[in-house]
């Protein structure tokens, strides 16, 4: 039995080993490189753009720019193709563009032998802008009479919402209390390890190869072929291993580029490898949200209810568009699902850079939001955070209000319980002075979160998996769900040793999706994988088992039903513990009898239809120097109800990762941009301040294991939830140390200097 | 790939020197972690490379005859930090130095290399103010002596012509006996990470009084400062906690912090005075004292 064990990850040889290759390590000969000149303004038009120069320098093969390009609009979300024109990708991109949008915008790109004859020619081309004033916060370019960042769009992409739960003026008027507050959020970067980077040939006339650190390789195809107006079968894309992507890879960025180029100059290898600073500019980012709340409340404790309306900022390409917005509301409804809730976004374009799908997509702020204000509501009634909670959190045989599905699986009650006990809440809140005064001073915080386990109903959910029984008895599985560094491969080579009924040793999961050849699936991302695939592998697993059975049957002469398979032997149903027949020797006879033979497969593409909520929460303590204007964090845990956790040790993987990225988006990072000219100040990582090895605390982690019915080995997303919570429970900690609610992202030093100064602390 | 246009490797001081004068363009690089950056920007002004990183003769840490410690410009921070000599007689630069960049940076990166490369947040420059050290330097007109602070000349400038090389970084035996110290890095994150603001202390105390205080900034002014009025203001007082109020409010006339978009002026005064009041008090009690 594989599920619930923490095997050895698949990949941990080659990764520890440095063997595994990632898309920098392939090397063909000839390559090209090329880079993109970017703009040194936020916004305007170039005027005149001359590229003689660079193009006589030696070493340089060929410049493109604007001019060039195909005329052809393309969206870059990595989203399932939409057949409902209404509700496809915002089309707001060409490959190089003449209207610049924000600082770095690509205006034209420039192949050369190597690296250095690249930075040399980009000095030689010469640019001529018009300049517009660059629109850099929402309120700018939602202005009367401001620029249209796009034309046509108003500078609005998107605007959507639910209400739930009844009438909510009716709510606020009747409640006892009534609260309102704005909570904002900040830019943020996924900063992982590989920096985009992609490579594209050509082996014949027509087929174009495109190599690249992707976390969707069959979406990309199709936006390749959109972006070039090409088949989308003359697309192949290779995704081989990836260091990491966070949902920054969630979204075409080069692989358009460079099928590009290739296909200008003779199917030649080029290759694009953005430098961090780059990546931090020209890629993706996580949106900044404005969000205005209402919440009303009585004095036993009942959250009546909760109006959120905000307004997210996606820079200058639509990119994910507003399905982030609408996801993220969409996600935190399950939250509190007894009370009114009205939701509202608006998705706006500014002169930023782009934002998209970043890990929870939209929830951590949406959720900043909901938990500010729920601790606002219980601080109002007296009452304490934990138990104001635990009387309006979802529970086990509640139901999504809008669409009215029941939670088949809900332990949120039961994680804010071990939490509870985990910090001591209740010993050290009774130890503490009513009153600090001091320089430092403790606070406890908690805040929860509710996520989904994939994109249904928004998008269709399609996995595929295929399984071969090999001659020597091991399996090899192809799945469309790529590996990014969650450990993908190894759960699914888990539940096919599971299912199947071979140790987990004898799995074999090719690592490498190549669309030419890889079932398909649209990708990582959503937390979705784990769950989606999970049918898709259950099924494939016991189709192979059913036909094993069947042709050791026919060997032995035994009743296929009759038989079973255990640790890699076919044994009798019903003593598992008598060895009928080897499965090697299933194996080659299914291979090799002339009479017999016919290889044992099995290739299912499975469409989930089901999309089961997960829960948890984080409980932090922390001290405050105030004249300092530091958080110093004591202790913080993790508590997850993601159903049945499949592999423990990746699973604390995921949370400490999430945690510590949470930790980074509550006190540390955020991109500056300057609010006149949009220049951006910190793409690098001096300047951005991702907190480092001895700026994390000590994880605490735990899991309460749900059920989950409708996946196949009961599981729930887990890859993205543990970012969620751990901003707005430090956010409250510190509100219970100071008395001081911060109501906006990041709280750095800087930003608890403005608030303490305003209350007079110093 | 760094596009540099020329890279000549000295072996001596002499060498160095006479390498600079035949090529006016070119810049020392010894550990290179900050001039690899500024080559990774492109800047073009650090196209002429000469690497001084294996000269042996400016690679020691010693004590000499009169007591007086001198450090070699190429030691690197780790050695520095971990140097025995160093721990014992000035252990407020080995705390200073163990607060720069990571493990890896303090292998390579030169102790004269951050006082050479002139930032006003050099972590090592405060420790050594505050020591009131003595950099000797060499060019063609043979070697010249001049005290640290004044090496300081503006924002990545210092004292040094075209053909000269920092050879010696001297503490004498007077500015360190019985003396005691503290450093506080203040900055965004704990490791790999540049000063928002850096505090050294170093004082000498006597039957409960203040006999002597050195308190030096860093990202304080355009160059790292000393604190002298606010110095020659609580010298010989009784050590109180008034005293340490005191020096939080006078230091403000001593700095000239300014706002950048890394941190605005008021936020960078806050933690200077915080830091006035905390690092004396921490030197104050290394040294043995107590605050009535």
């Amino acid at each position: 039995m594989a599920i619930g064990k923490s095997v050895k990850r698949v990949d941990a040889v080659a990764k520890v080993t440095g063997r595994a290759r990632y898309t920098d390590d392939f090397y063909m000969p000839g390559t090209l490189v090329a880079k993109y000149l970017r703009s040194t303004i936020a916004h305007g038009r170039v005027k005149k753009i001359d590229t003689r120069k660079a193009e006589q320098l030696p070493g340089v093969e060929a410049v493109f720019t604007y001019e060039d390009v195909p005329e052809t609009k393309f969206a870059t979300a990595g989203h399932p193709y939409s057949l409902d024109p209404a509700h496809k990708d915002v089309e707001d991109r060409r490959l190089l563009t003449q209207h610049v949008r924000y600082w770095g915008d690509e205006i034209a790109i420039v192949v050369a032998d190597n690296k250095l004859v690249l930075q040399e020619a980009l000095k030689h081309i010469k640019i001529e802008y018009e300049t517009y004033e660059p629109l850099v916060s929402p309120q700018a370019s939602l202005a009367k009479n401001a620029r249209q960042i796009h034309a046509g769009s108003n500078n609005v992409i998107g605007e959507s919402g639910y209400k739930v739960g009844g009438r909510i003026e009716e709510a606020i008027t009747n409640a006892d209390i009534a609260l309102q507050n704005r909570y904002r959020t900040q830019m943020c970067q996924h900063c992982h390890i590989e920096n985009h980077i992609a490579y594209a040939y050509m082996d014949d006339l027509e087929h174009i190869v495109v190599v690249s650190s992707t976390q969707i390789p069959h979406i990309a195809r199709r936006i390749v072929g959109e972006a070039l107006g090409l088949p989308w079968g003359r697309i192949r894309i290779v995704k081989p291993y990836i260091g990491g992507g966070f949902g920054a890879k969630q979204d075409v960025i080069l692989e358009p580029m460079v099928a590009f180029l290739t296909l200008k100059l003779d199917g030649r290898p080029i290759k694009i490898d953005l430098s961090r600073e780059e990546c931090m500019i020209g890629t993706r980012t996580r949106h900044p949200f404005d969000v205005k709340m209402r919440a009303a409340v009585n004095k036993d404790g009942v959250l009546v209810a909760l109006e959120m309306d905000a307004v997210a900022n996606t820079g200058a390409y639509a990119s994910h568009g507003h399905s982030v917005a609408g996801a993220a509301g969409a996600k935190t409804r399950l939250l509190y699902p007894r009370a009114a809730m009205h939701y509202h976004a608006r998705t706006v374009y500014t002169n930023t850079p782009a934002a998209g799908a970043m890990r929870a997509y939209g929830a951590p702020q949406v959720i900043f939001a909901v938990e500010c204000m729920i601790e606002e509501a219980a601080r109002k009634i007296g009452m304490d955070p934990v138990a104001f909670r635990m009387k309006n959190v979802a529970r086990q045989g509640d139901a999504d209000p809008l669409s009215g599905e029941r939670f088949e699986s809900c332990g949120l009650i039961e994680c804010l319980q071990q939490g509870k006990d985990l910090i001591r809440w209740d010993e050290k809140r009774a130890a503490r002075p009513k009153k600090q005064t001091g320089p430092l001073r403790r606070g406890l915080g908690v805040a929860c979160f509710s996520y989904a386990s994939g994109t249904y109903p928004a998008c269709l959910e399609i996995a595929g998996a295929r399984i071969i029984l090999n001659q020597d008895a091991s399996l090899h599985i192809q799945v469309g769900a790529t590996e990014i560094g969650q450990g993908l491969d190894t759960i699914v080579a888990q539940m096919a040793a599971e299912t199947v009924g071979v140790p987990f040793a004898d799995v074999h999961v090719v690592s490498t999706q190549d669309t030419d050849v890889a079932p398909f699936d649209t990708g990582a991302y959503a937390s979705r994988q784990a769950y989606v695939a999970s049918n898709a592998v259950f099924r494939a697993a016991r189709e192979l088992k059913a036909k094993i059975l069947e042709h050791a049957g026919r060997v032995t002469g035994i009743l296929g039903g009759e038989l079973d398979i255990l640790n890699g032997a076919i044994v009798d149903r019903k003593d598992l513990s008598r060895k009928v027949i080897s499965l090697k020797e299933v194996a080659l006879d299914a291979y090799y009898d002339k009479q017999r033979g016919g290889q044992l497969t099995a290739d299912v593409s499975h469409k989930t239809c089901t999309n089961a909520p997960t829960f948890g929460c984080t409980f932090v303590e922390i001290e405050v120097d105030i004249p300092l204007c530091k958080v110093d964090i004591k202790e913080i845990y993790n508590v997850h109800d993601s159903g049945v956790i499949l592999h423990p040790v990746m699973a604390k993987g995921q949370v400490h990762g999430g945690v510590a990225m949470g930790i980074a988006a509550g006190l540390y990072e955020e991109m500056k941009i300057d609010a006149e000219t949009g220049k951006i100040y910190n793409n690098n990582f001096l300047d951005y301040k991702i907190p480092t090895a001895v700026d994390v605390p000590d994880i605490g982690c735990e899991f309460v294991e749900t059920y989950e019915p409708s996946s196949g080995y009961g599981n729930k997303a887990l890859g993205e939830p543990p970012i969620i919570s751990p901003p707005p429970a430090i956010r409250n900690a510190i509100y219970d140390a100071t008395g001081i609610a911060i109501n906006e992202l990041p709280m750095t030093p800087h930003t608890l200097f403005k608030y303490f100064k305003e209350a007079g602390l110093f | 790939m760094f596009n540099f246009k020329s890279y000549a490797k000295a072996g001596s001081i002499q060498e160095a020197i006479q390498l600079l004068e035949q090529n006016p363009e070119a810049h020392l690089i010894a550990g290179g972690t900050d001039m690899l950056v500024k080559l990774h920007k492109g800047k073009a002004q650090f196209d002429h490379l000469i690497d001084i990183h294996d000269i042996a003769e400016l690679n020691f840490i010693t004590k000499n005859n009169d007591g007086d410690i001198v450090i070699g410009p190429l030691s690197c921070f780790a050695h520095v930090a971990e140097s025995a000599l160093i721990r014992k007689h000035i252990p407020v630069l080995s705390e200073a130095i163990l607060t720069i960049g990571g493990p890896q940076v303090r292998n390579m990166a030169t102790i004269g290399g951050n006082l050479c490369n002139g930032v006003p947040s050099a972590d090592s420059a405060t420790p050594l103010v505050a020591l009131n050290a003595v950099v000797t330097i060499e060019g063609e007109d043979g070697p010249r002596q001049m005290p640290l602070e004044s090496f300081f000349v503006g924002p990545s400038r210092v004292a040094l012509k075209q053909h000269e090389i920092l050879t010696a970084i001297t503490v004498t035996h007077d500015n360190y006996a019985d003396y005691y110290g503290h450093f506080h890095k203040y900055a965004m994150r704990g490791a790999m990470d540049i000063s928002t603001i850096g505090c050294s202390a170093v004082c000498k105390i006597e039957d409960g009084t203040l006999q002597d205080l050195r308190l030096a900034f860093g990202v304080a002014a355009p160059v790292p400062i000393r604190c002298k009025e606010t110095e020659a203001k609580v010298r010989g007082r009784k050590i109180t906690s008034e005293l340490l109020t005191d020096i939080a409010k006078a230091v403000t006339a001593d700095v000239r912090p300014r706002t950048s978009w890394r941190a605005a002026k008021e936020f960078r005064l806050q933690i200077i005075t915080t830091l006035a009041r905390r690092v004396v008090e921490q030197a104050i009690l290394n040294a043995g004292g107590t605050i009535q």
